[in-house]
């Protein structure tokens, strides 16, 4: 019996191997989203647990990747969606800041704070397309929602973004 | 609002937020993943339900049996 087969059967040790395969691709687009190791660990292993609890409704003809990857999208983002919308972005993944200026410093944090107040749903995709630049398409069929939809998303929590920004009292551009 | 404007903004988000760049997986999470499967909660099986209906059915429709059950239980 084919490896999926025997995982949508129940076959524990299907199971195992399948997790084994696929736990690094799983965490690694968790982490991007949640930005938090230790956070990004707990969900990879509630992502699988997930899987596991609904290997009867897998079909084992479809791709196993495409389907983690969606369990582990809902799961970050009903992370994002317990977060309190006041608790500020973690940073200890991100690129070492350079010296920063009080006024950079002032800035980012700003950005932090408006951006961690978006909606979940909304920081999902925005956080995908505009800081981590994945491609639209990979983004719909991890959300399950179309590409004009991901647009759609992404345009709106800029508009969101600079409307929070500039009742902070920050400049964005010329127009509002 | 324009496209000049979206990229800048884009681009103050890329600074404030900037992308992950170490994802790689610190340790294989097996262990913890075999934790979770042993926590998950005993299933009861249908038949259990289905004869826990059947005796409130029963209770409901023969209330007089109650005081009989209750002395031999």
């Amino acid at each position: 019996m084919e490896l999926l087969q025997r995982f949508a059967a129940g076959d524990l040790e299907a199971f195992e191997t399948l997790f084994r395969e696929h736990q690094k691709q799983v965490y690694a687009w968790i982490v991007r989203i949640v930005r938090d190791s230790g956070i990004a660990e707990d969900l990879t292993v509630e992502t699988f647990w997930r899987i596991y609890r609904s290997r009867a409704r897998f079909d084992p003809t479809g791709n196993f990747h495409a389907w983690a990857r969606r369990i582990a999208t809902n799961a970050a983002l009903d992370h994002l969606r317990r977060q309190r919308r006041e608790t500020e972005l973690p940073e200890d993944l991100a690129c070492p800041a350079k010296a920063d200026t009080a006024v950079r410093r002032e800035t980012r944090h700003r950005i932090h704070q408006a951006f961690s107040q978006l909606p979940a749903k909304y920081r999902l995709v925005a956080t995908l397309a505009l800081v981590e630049e994945e491609p639209y398409d990979e983004i719909a069929s991890a959300t399950g929602i179309s590409v004009a939809l991901v647009k759609v998303r992404v345009f709106r929590a800029v508009r969101m973004l600079r409307k929070k920004l500039t009742s902070m009292g920050m400049e964005m551009g010329t127009r509002t | 609002m324009n496209q000049q404007d979206d990229q800048e903004l884009q681009a103050l988000l890329k600074q404030a937020i900037a992308p992950v760049t170490d994802t790689e997986l610190p340790r294989d999470l097996w262990p913890q993943m075999l934790k979770r499967l042993d926590r998950q909660p005993a299933r009861v099986p249908w038949f259990d339900w289905a004869l826990a209906a059947l005796l409130s059915v029963a209770l409901l429709l023969f209330p007089g049996v109650i005081p009989a059950l209750l002395y031999h239980l």
